[in-house]
């Protein structure tokens, strides 16, 4: 276990060090929250509508962010090599780097979402839902990104690749997020879409780490 | 039979006939199909917009069909190592998210007349449209990795990933739908279809596997070609 | 015998049809432009005779 904990360390200082920790996800979605209202008119009643679900869009979109850099600085430096031939299985380190990601980057998101959603109107006895919501997409969002990443290292395009990539993925957490936060405002049944959500999660968190150990050997062959 | 699969040489000497034979398949079928089509009779409930469901729905069983091929494909790739189906299994992408294109659009064609709005959220619809940006993003994984070999890994962990995630979309967007009793469900189907209906159906089906079949074998050759020519010329440079 | 008369419906039907159709020539175009392409830079390259060790 000790193994997992030096390598959780290591990527813990490697993504909160570089530029400024959670910093530019967070600017970045406190940009997209200011730019919605431009762009869908001020009206309260309108916006206070799509308050929720733009929140939670806005999540996922900046949780793209920090992806291009997972595996690149080590794919670039030959850490990853390391990474690969170390005692540690690969998949282990994935595991670790999404779950830094998440930690430095997910979860600071998830405690601005509610901040955001209600700053565009929704109600804020939603507030603790939207909070919740984000917490746990945020690791879907984190390790279905990092598959992403993984599969497009070595590749001329990057960024908006894996963006391209990871969007198919990202649907069923938003659309369980989404419909967890509208079913709590409702007074429906939440409670599914929350454990829908966390499957999710779950599923991401357990199978994600094989298919980015697989696409990594893969870029290093 | 196997080995027409398997060999790259006995592909080749399998798939000079197979392709235009299928392709003639295609053609008479899709003629055939055409006139049916047009010989069947609009019912009072669907008006003449049945027509578009007739090319609308062998789209739409395509988009599957040929994901169902570029997954078997993607995985025999992974892990027998088969350069042959790597190919084939990038060869079908394009053809798979033409095919998907139209579902989508002869779709929303049929829809407007018929329940009166070009899209609706239901699970059918969402899955067809995350199945087509999937297509797309394999694609540009595809162009954006230089290395064919890797390309064609990277792409088969692509594929085996949306594959299961495909489902979960679907179930996803049902699950939504029945928070918001409101959308309505679109029926391809609907109350049982006459015979006059179901037979331009088939057969249009058919001609669009056959021209599927006859497309993919002819772009797994030009993969196949592409490969020699690429080690012949290494050969001779060095 | 055939019935070509859409009605109100036109706008919908043969935009269609003719997209499809503009699919189906697109994806066939492109597919045997690809295969004539490297055919012949695959015959071009070939001065010599293939060996059973093309690694294929």
């Amino acid at each position: 276990m000790t193994g997992f904990g030096v390598l959780l360390r290591r990527e813990l200082a490697l993504s909160w060090g570089g530029g400024g920790g959670p910093l530019l996800a967070l600017a970045f979605y406190a940009a997209i929250a200011t730019l919605l209202p431009l762009a869908m008119g001020p009206e309260p009643a309108r916006l206070a509508a799509i308050a929720p679900g733009s929140a939670w869009l806005a999540l996922a979109l900046a949780s793209l962010l920090s992806l291009e850099r997972l595996f690149e600085r080590d794919f670039e430096d030959g850490a990853l090599d390391l990474l690969a031939l170390g005692p540690a299985p690969l998949e282990l380190a994935a595991f670790a780097k999404c779950l830094a990601q998440w930690i430095t980057a997910g979860a600071p998101l998830a405690v601005l979402a509610p901040i955001v959603a209600i700053s565009l109107g929704a109600p804020t006895g939603l507030a603790p839902m939207i909070g919740l919501t984000a917490l746990i997409g945020g690791i879907g969002f984190s390790f279905c990104g990092g598959i992403g990443a993984a599969l497009s290292l070595g590749s001329r395009r990057g960024g908006v690749l894996i963006a391209v990539i990871v969007l198919p993925l990202f649907a069923p957490p938003v659309i369980f997020g989404a419909g967890a936060i509208d079913a709590y405002a409702a007074g429906l049944d939440w409670k599914t879409g929350l454990m829908l959500l966390s499957a999710y999660s779950l599923a991401a968190l357990a199978l994600g780490p094989f298919a980015m150990a697989a696409a990594c050997r893969n870029a290093l062959s | 039979m196997i080995a027409a699969l398997t060999n790259p040489r006995a592909f080749m000497r399998f798939s000079r006939w197979a392709a235009p034979t299928l392709g003639a398949i295609a053609t008479v079928l899709g003629a055939a199909g055409l006139w049916l089509d047009f010989a069947a009779r609009p019912d009072y409930q669907q008006g003449y917009t049945v027509h578009i469901m007739f090319i609308h729905v062998p789209a739409a069983w395509m988009s599957l069909f040929v994901y169902g091929c570029l997954g078997v494909a993607s995985f025999l790739g992974l892990v027998f190592r088969h350069a042959l189906a790597d190919a084939a299994a990038r060869a079908a992408a394009p053809l798979g998210a033409g095919f998907t294109l139209l579902a989508l659009a002869t779709g929303s064609l049929w829809g407007r007349p018929m329940w009166g709005t070009w899209w609706v959220w239901d699970a059918r619809l969402t899955s067809v449209l995350v199945l087509f940006l999937f297509y797309l993003g394999y694609m540009a994984l595809d162009a954006a990795i230089d290395d064919e070999a890797r390309a064609s890994r990277a792409c088969a962990i692509l594929a085996l990933v949306g594959l299961i995630n495909l489902p979960i979309v679907h179930y996803s967007v049902v699950w939504w739908n029945t928070l918001h009793q409101g959308s309505s469900v679109f029926r391809a189907d609907g109350p049982a279809m006459p015979l006059s209906y179901l037979a331009p159906l088939l057969t249009l089906t058919l001609a669009y596997m056959a021209a599927f079949g006859a497309l993919w074998l002819v772009r797994i050759r030009s993969e196949v070609w592409r490969r020699r020519a690429g080690v012949l010329a290494l050969r001779a440079a060095g | 015998m055939l019935d070509f008369d859409a009605g109100k419906y036109a706008a919908f039907v043969w935009p269609a049809y003719g997209l499809t159709a503009i699919v189906f020539v697109m994806l066939i175009a492109d597919t045997l432009a690809r295969a004539r392409r490297w055919r012949r830079a695959a015959e071009r390259d070939e001065d010599q005779p293939e060996g059973a060790d093309t690694p294929l």
